[in-house]
């Protein structure tokens, strides 16, 4: 009796691991009802087998990438997870000979036709293609009220002189001419202020150590970034960006430069139509570059149920499960075919955007820097923030660079 | 040699599993901490995260690294902050303790609703505490607003996102200051000796605390931890944290000063009334000397609270504000996110034998105690 118990206990314990597929990500709260969408997309292509949903919330993912890192290094990984495409992917986990090789994948469902070629150099080297992204968003986005500015007679500024031109008027109406949030956002907001004042082409070579963090333009970008935190609110450290966002959309503030997420929070989370409620335009002089950062899913070696797992890659890359997924989460889909009427105004715009601008990789999100670097860059940051000495910030960007190498 | 009784064998036996566990996952971790922290661990992105990453040892690099790099400052700040933090800490939980204690123990009506009034703090997780908290010392709200209610301004205090510092001081000059600090000590116990009549040691004393503050005026003064100036002070940001700390632990030494407090025998007060003493003295004279070993209990278990915060702090300010930071924080971040294994297991080595240090020695003091006893 004891025996027969046994063995039915072994043998329904395997068949739930062979029907499960362990997903690990930090998408929770506003986030969450666009992975349902896609684990339902799963479920119904796939019966059956059931979607074991791990999120670890927090801070932009700093908690789930904690945990993330134990459970790997543990030796104890999920079927998939979330990870930025781009150095995130390559550099932390890749080199690291984590990751199985997806090649083959997408030969078998023809994503290398559909996605972007930028898109598949940012989750490929030369061994390989290690995930699969789900999707855009885009970080240079200046945010505002159509309506207020039109109150205060100010024009979403196309340069930074002209926004410090309009500053001491914002103020004058008793108004943040720039809403800021905590740290992440401030690393947010530099990588914008660099992209304007380095344009396109210099941003890029800050990532390949042809432009050193040393460098008289380098330097540069630390004293525009003053100026612009000069228009900022002194509370910003305490605020998270939603609460940045809010003083948008409240009048306290005129612009937030946020990624596209913030279009998501305000159309779905505050209710506001798209173009009417809130308005956007590219963070100054960054106008016809799309800063990029991707979502995306991997393999990693050693998955516990590796053939459900290739099946939720599979369904994460098709055509069905990215256009259930990017109209709910607020970003658009890497796949150029995708069914742009599902998509509001604002989406919309940024699919065009995206076919047609000049793509750069974003620090703060995980595309360009490896985590080493950008857990050390927030020192350089720091060091801005206490002296407003652009040499001081510049050298030790310079120091962080050399000590634990830039990127790939 | 005593004989293996059946009784002892089971004592043994009883005590064996917990002795293992605490060994593998107390202690072994602790050795595994120790070496990882000699070690290259992070260095190369190719071993960081591998399944079986492979570690060259390095010795005292990272430690050195940590106290002397140019990279490291926020390390060095985050000393700072938990000294500063420990120091007020201690402070306010111990005196608004003691104070609360002191007002209950005056008989005073509904006793038992305030001590629970005062002990639910403690009863909140540090997470519970710092979101609470958070949200109070927002810049436009919580406790900023409390002035408007009586018609005054609001208050203008950026309690978690000031970045101002008092207080400041070259980070060489910590040596002078700490040896400066032990003479004054010294001279203390000298001065105490001299009452208690033991003149040799007081002189002995006396003699050590003005070799130090010699040292401290003058070779001490060219002392150089860096080579480059780096000004470190008290961070005020740390003010809105501390607040938040104390409000959560007054409550647990309220009770644990009450429980020493009804433990003084009322013959004891009586007596001193009897020999003339007021209220003030029988306090000062009296109960004050009687509360000596639970303070410093409350020191120990609140102390050790202090060196190991981190809950508190990233429930309030997040990751990355500096200026509230403390080596935990910076811990789990160099590790959890910046992939550097070997720095955060060093930075968990300074937090051990900081911990040590207030713990060993009372240890060794309430064990001697015991033997004794």
């Amino acid at each position: 009796m004891r025996r027969l118990l046994a063995i039915l206990i072994a043998t329904s314990m395997t068949l739930a691991a062979a029907n499960t597929v362990e997903i690990f990500s930090w998408w929770a709260g506003d986030e969450g009802p666009a992975l349902e969408a896609l684990i339902e997309v799963f479920e119904a292509e796939y019966p059956g087998v059931t979607v074991d949903n791990a999120t670890v919330t927090g801070g932009a993912g700093v908690v789930a990438r904690a945990v993330l890192r134990t459970r790997m290094l543990g030796g104890n990984p999920p079927d998939s997870f979330q990870v930025h495409a781009g150095d995130e992917l390559i550099l932390s986990w890749v080199v690291a000979n984590r990751m199985e090789d997806l090649t083959f994948l997408f030969e078998e469902e023809g994503w290398l036709d559909v996605f972007p070629q930028d898109l598949i150099d940012l989750i490929s080297t030369p061994e390989g293609i290690w995930s699969v992204p789900v999707n855009i968003h885009r970080s240079n986005i200046m945010w505002y009220v159509p309506a207020n500015l039109e109150a205060w007679g100010v024009e979403a500024p196309q340069t930074w002189d002209a926004f410090l031109e309009v500053c001491p008027a914002i103020q004058a109406e008793g108004v943040t001419p720039l809403a800021l949030g905590e740290a992440w956002t401030q690393l947010h907001l530099w990588e914008s202020v660099a992209l304007g004042v380095l344009g396109p082409d210099r941003y890029a070579q800050l990532w390949t150590g042809e432009l050193p963090f040393n460098d008289p333009a380098a330097v540069a970008v630390w004293e525009r970034f003053g100026e612009v935190l000069d228009c900022t609110n002194a509370d910003a450290a305490g605020l998270s960006w939603q609460q940045a966002t809010d003083m948008v959309v409240d009048g306290d503030a005129a612009f937030n430069i946020m990624g596209d997420w913030a279009a998501g929070y305000m159309a779905t989370t505050l209710q506001l139509e798209p173009g009417v409620g809130f308005g956007w335009a590219p963070s100054p002089e960054t106008a016809g570059v799309f800063m990029v950062l991707s979502d995306s899913f991997g393999l990693p070696v050693g998955a516990p149920n590796r053939e459900q797992a290739i099946n939720w890659l599979r369904v994460s890359g098709s055509l069905a499960g990215q256009d259930a997924f990017n109209p709910l989460k607020g970003s658009i889909a890497p796949r150029t075919d995708s069914d742009m009427s599902l998509y509001n105004a604002y989406l919309q715009s940024a699919a065009a955007d995206f076919a047609s601008d000049r793509q750069v990789g974003s620090l703060a999100h995980g595309t360009v820097g490896s985590d080493p670097f950008r857990d050390n860059f927030y020192l350089a940051l720091d060091i801005f923030l206490d002296s407003r000495n652009a040499q001081a910030a510049a050298n030790a960007a310079f120091a962080v660079a050399q000590q634990y190498g830039l990127g790939r | 040699m005593r004989r293996l009784t059946r009784d002892r064998l089971t004592a043994i036996l009883m005590l064996l599993p917990s002795l293992v566990v605490l060994g593998i996952f107390v202690y072994g971790f602790i050795g595994q901490t120790a070496y990882v922290s000699l070690t290259n661990w992070g260095r190369d992105p190719a071993q960081a995260l591998a399944l079986r990453p492979e570690l060259a040892f390095v010795g005292f690099e990272n430690y050195t690294r940590l106290f002397s790099g140019f990279l490291e400052t926020r390390f060095r700040q985050d000393l700072i902050n938990l000294f500063f933090f420990t120091v007020f800490f201690l402070v306010g939980t111990l005196g608004l303790g003691l104070l609360l204690a002191i007002l209950l123990d005056q008989n005073v009506t509904g006793e038992g609703f305030f001590r629970t009034i005062f002990l639910f703090p403690f009863a909140l997780s540090f997470i519970v505490t710092g979101t609470v908290w958070r949200w109070m010392l927002q810049p436009r709200g919580g406790v900023n607003l409390l002035p408007t209610y009586v018609g005054l301004p609001a208050g203008e205090f950026e309690w978690l996102t000031t970045r101002q510092q008092v207080w400041r001081f070259d980070w060489s000059q910590i040596p002078a200051m700490t040896s400066l600090l032990v003479a004054a000590v010294l001279l203390l116990l000298a001065w105490r000796a001299w009452r208690g009549g033991r003149h040799l040691r007081a002189a002995v004393m006396g003699g050590l605390a003005a070799l130090l503050a010699a040292w401290s005026f003058t070779l001490g003064q060219s002392v150089a931890l860096l080579p480059f100036p780096e000004t470190r002070g008290f961070n005020l940001a740390l003010i809105g944290i501390i607040l938040a700390a104390v409000w959560q632990m007054s409550g647990y030494t309220m009770a644990l000063y009450l429980a020493s407090l009804r433990g003084i025998p009322e013959e004891l007060r009586e007596a001193a009334r009897v020999d003339g003493a007021g209220e003030y003295q029988i306090y000062r004279f009296v109960v004050f000397p009687l509360l000596g070993p639970i303070t410093l209990s409350a020191m120990i278990i609140l102390g050790h609270i202090s060196l190991k915060i981190f809950d508190l702090i990233f429930a309030m300010t997040g990751p990355d504000l500096a200026t509230t930071s403390v080596p935990a924080v910076l811990m789990y971040l160099r590790a959890f996110r910046g992939n550097q294994f070997a720095d955060g297991a060093a930075i968990a080595m300074v937090l051990l034998v900081l911990v040590a240090t207030i713990i060993i020695p009372y240890l060794w003091i309430s064990l001697r105690g015991e033997v004794r006893r």
